[in-house]
């Protein structure tokens, strides 16, 4: 048995927008190799080899570059497998 | 250590010394993620297909650095991610860190290991945790020296942690030839 549905309005979180897609960063540490960061990019993302060493570069220079967008789902999804692999990864909305 | 492609096979080739100290490092890393079952799911919420899992942060650098936060500015998204998503991370981690510590016992004076691809992957993941756990223990920075002086007392770890370095760099490259 469950509790009955709330029929008050739910409050408008402006900060939530549907049509606004989540993305994955990466973000700048000073221990994962840049030639490793590149390999998982490629690996994981099926990037071709100059779009990788792009964003690793982005990573490297500017703090974080995002890597991938979609959907919150498909976004924690990824962000799980960047773990997996030991990038510094979060999400958030763009 | 060298990784060679023989016949269309990568191989790792190593001393002795090199396969005692990537195994006690790997037995280190297994110890610091924790037994199997100090992360099982309680039996009950399996049943029901609930996920239960840890929501705070690991207190141990190290540790937190190997399952960082998925949200920045987030502390209770960044908690359900992490009741969702620990235990299949440090798991993940765990066979990483095993495979690679059984590839190597018993190791033999001159043995080739053959590293299929499944195997070079779990090498190649459980190096870089090795580097991530030293090289937050060590607080390493960009501008980091690695070759210090023989009597300053990071002088050991530093130098492991660029010789694993140096070894995932390798691996690194011989993959690429695949």
């Amino acid at each position: 048995m469950t509790a009955p549905a709330r029929l008050d309005k739910p409050e408008v979180d402006d900060e939530v927008t549907p049509d606004r897609p989540w993305v994955a960063i990466v973000w700048n540490d000073p221990i994962n190799l840049m030639s490793y960061v590149t390999h998982v990019l490629m690996e994981l993302f099926g990037y071709p080899k100059a779009k990788a060493e792009a964003m690793m570069l982005d990573v490297h220079h500017k703090g974080r570059a995002a890597v991938s967008s979609g959907t919150r789902e498909q976004i924690e999804h990824d962000v799980e497998r960047l773990h997996a692999k030991g990038l510094w990864a979060t999400l958030q909305q763009d | 250590m060298r990784f060679v492609w023989s016949r269309g096979r990568l191989e790792a080739r190593l001393e002795p010394v090199e396969a005692q100290v990537l195994q006690s490092l790997a037995v280190d890393l297994l110890e610091l993620l924790g037994p199997q079952d100090a992360t099982e799911q309680d039996p009950l919420e399996a049943l029901v297909g609930m996920q239960s899992g840890p929501v705070a942060r690991p207190t141990d650098p190290a540790l937190a650095r190997l399952l960082p936060d998925a949200y920045r500015e987030d502390e209770d998204a960044a908690g359900e991610f992490r009741r969702f998503t620990e235990q299949s991370l440090r798991s993940g981690k765990r066979a990483h860190a095993e495979a690679l510590r059984r590839s190597l016992a018993p190791y033999v004076k001159g043995r080739r290991i053959p590293l299929e691809r499944e195997l070079a992957d779990a090498w190649l993941g459980c190096l870089n945790d090795l580097r991530l756990v030293l090289g937050t223990r060590l607080e390493v920075t960009e501008e980091t020296e690695l070759d210090v002086p023989p009597d300053d007392p990071r002088a050991e770890a530093l130098s492991l942690y660029a010789w694993l370095g140096w070894v995932q760099e390798s691996l690194l490259a011989a993959l690429s030839r695949r």
